[in-house]
């Protein structure tokens, strides 16, 4: 079976009469994790809002494997793609068991009942989370990067080939941020989920992803390879910040070491011509 | 899939999951019971006690002299349409307060009680109806009272506290539409006027119980088929809409649903205060939270109704219609909530 294409053709998109995206062209490759970067008001989220039909583009269409998600029934189109939005509701008392059972709804219909299939999904959720021993626990009671763990086993409940989250690290000490990137990396590496999610850290963004799209004025400005496109002059245009990018020792990703108006070096060797 | 799930974890799940299912059933037969016993109790003691066995035989159809009239023409109809409505108020109240995540949403307390019995005191009394005519007039102005909320509360999306607080404006404008209505009337009695400010069995036919078991039917229906996309809603619109949730369609039908179960047994029995608002809360406690618990509160709503009838009417000093009983009932309640949302800072 191939991943299926994530795709968004000449989207534009707002709220009212704000446009925020405009003629937007963009494919979120397959089997790969996209971070979707920019600076604030850029339209990131809006995009991910509108690749998961929850918001409808004024002009153009987001395309799954070649057919407009407006005539995917609702059902089917969760059963392929997952969405973790920004800040999604635990309803008082719930437990961690009921929350992730809930990433089920999309595979009952009106008259299936509850399977051994969904509760072996559920489980292998849990497991791949590292919740299992949460199970009957409160979601109310847990720590912010356990919480972040529940919610994303519930969208693995749903078993989708293609995962979308918004700022999944939001809230999150440095270490749970990492820990919730890893735990994605994983997913796409033993499961072969398609994972794109807007990053507010460009650093954790080129760490993490194989594919980084940075977005200016709701456009694709770059999108390529983090080690091929994160330049210094991206981060000028796309950011308007003064800084330097080296190599990251621990992952040989690039890395960006901001220096606003203090910073003592200036960027001598755009990373282009070093390459050349 | 690549990620074993080891067995003894997938049988935990499923061990738990089928053992509260089984709770949740045996409460739900608890709380059916005591409905069952207060039916029983209403049908056999009033004024005057009735052996069990003559009240059976009533009911099996057979006519027992002195016996049949007082069962059959006084304590059943009262009785059928007290759990009717009860189970109305009940079932209509949980949704509201589940959907708007608040216990302070109820339908009773935001104005959409008030404008179906504003609608059904209109058409009774300036414009002559009644019947089914007023059961569809009362439900549409149910509707355009909940409309006109979200319309006045909206600003950027919808607040919760915003949403409540305008209705319960808009309740206190209709209350006093009517008690217009009514001091227009030609000849109207205490009765009539108590039935539509706090509701009231009293007089109940089976006729009138008809259009409200054809509601339950409908619309309780309705919400059964529902109430799984009704359980995902409570994550959030995004994430219901991401679990596949048709919302902008799931969540109309469930509002009318609800709108629908409310207005029609405010046609007929009134606004019964706080049946609607009390009986979500008292579910919830017995059930426990993680569920929204629907049938439960539709049976805590009928045993609320039916045992604030009888305590009415055969337990207090005087006679009073439901209305009262469960007002006073609700009304503490309703400060209690008042002051721990304060307290917590505007959310409850």
């Amino acid at each position: 079976m191939t991943a299926p294409i994530l795709k968004a053709e000449g989207i534009e998109a707002g709220y009212g009469q704000r446009a925020i995206l405009s003629q937007l062209d963009l494919t979120i490759p397959p089997g790969e994790i996209t971070a979707i970067v920019g600076a604030n008001a850029c339209g990131k989220s809006t995009l991910l809002r509108c690749l998961s039909r929850l918001l409808r583009p004024d002009a153009g269409q987001v395309v799954l494997d070649g057919r407009s998600v407006r005539q995917i029934p609702a059902r089917d189109l969760a059963r392929q793609l997952g969405l973790l939005p920004q800040s999604p509701i635990a309803p008082d008392g719930i437990t961690v068991a009921d929350l992730v059972s809930h990433g089920r709804h999309p595979h009952q219909g009106l008259l299936s009942r509850w399977s051994h299939d969904d509760d072996l999904a559920v489980a292998r959720a849990l497991e791949a989370t590292q919740t299992a021993d949460l199970a009957d626990r409160d979601v109310d009671a847990l720590s912010g990067g356990q919480r972040q763990r529940v919610w994303i086993a519930m969208a693995l409940a749903q078993d989708t080939d293609i995962l979308l989250l918004d700022e999944p690290t939001t809230f999150l000490d440095i270490a749970h941020q990492v820990e919730v990137l890893d735990l994605l990396v994983d997913l796409n590496q033993s499961r072969g989920t398609t994972i794109a999610m807007v990053l507010h850290d460009l650093n954790l963004a080129a760490r993490y992803a194989d594919h980084l799209v940075a977005l200016r004025d709701g456009r694709v400005h770059a999108a390529g390879r983090p080690t091929e496109i994160l330049t210094e002059t991206l981060v000028a245009e796309v950011f308007g910040l003064r800084c330097a990018i080296m190599e990251d020792p621990t992952s040989g990703k690039p890395m960006m070491l901001p220096m606003g108006r203090h910073g003592k070096i200036t960027p001598q060797h755009p990373p282009e011509m070093r390459n050349a | 899939m690549s990620l074993p799930a080891d067995a003894p974890l997938i049988a935990r799940i499923a061990a738990t999951r089928r053992s509260r299912g089984r709770a949740r059933l045996r409460l739900i037969t608890i709380i059916a019971g005591v409905l069952i016993a207060g039916i029983a109790l209403t049908l056999s003691l009033g004024q005057s006690l009735t052996p069990p066995m003559d009240v059976l035989r009533v009911l099996m159809g057979a006519d027992v002299p002195g016996v049949s009239f007082t069962v059959r023409d006084l304590r059943l109809p009262r009785a059928v349409l007290s759990v009717l409505a009860g189970m109305s108020f009940g079932l209509g109240g949980v949704i509201f307060q589940t959907l708007l995540r608040n216990p302070l949403a109820s339908p009773d307390i935001i104005g959409i009680s008030s404008g179906a019995s504003a609608a059904a005191v209109f058409a009774i009394v300036i414009l002559g109806w009644s019947g089914p005519a007023v059961s569809v007039l009362a439900v549409l102005a149910g509707l355009g009272v909940a409309l006109a909320i979200y319309l006045l509360a909206w600003q950027d999306g919808v607040a919760g506290a915003r949403l409540i607080l305008i209705g319960i404006g808009l309740s206190a404008m209709l209350d006093s539409v009517i008690a217009f209505v009514l001091s227009r009337a030609p000849a109207w009695t205490l009765q009539d006027a108590l039935r539509w400010l706090t509701g009231s069995v009293n007089g109940a036919t089976l006729d009138q119980a008809l259009p409200v078991a054809l509601s339950l039917l409908v619309f309780g229906g309705l919400l059964m088929r529902l109430r799984s996309s009704l359980e995902v809603m409570r994550l959030g619109d995004d994430t219901a809409a991401a679990l596949g949730v048709a919302l902008a369609r799931d969540k109309a039908l469930v509002v009318l649903s609800a709108v629908g179960l409310i207005a029609v047994a405010t046609a007929v029995a009134g606004p019964i205060a706080f049946v609607a608002f009390l009986s979500g809360p008292i579910a919830l406690r017995l059930t426990g939270p993680g569920r929204s618990p629907l049938i439960p509160a539709a049976l805590v709503g009928a045993a609320l109704v039916l045992l604030g009838d009888y305590a009415g009417q055969h337990l207090l000093a005087a006679r009073y219609p439901v209305g009262i009983v469960t007002g006073a009932l609700g009304a503490p309640y309703l400060i209690y909530l008042i002051i721990r949302s304060n307290r917590a800072g505007g959310t409850t």
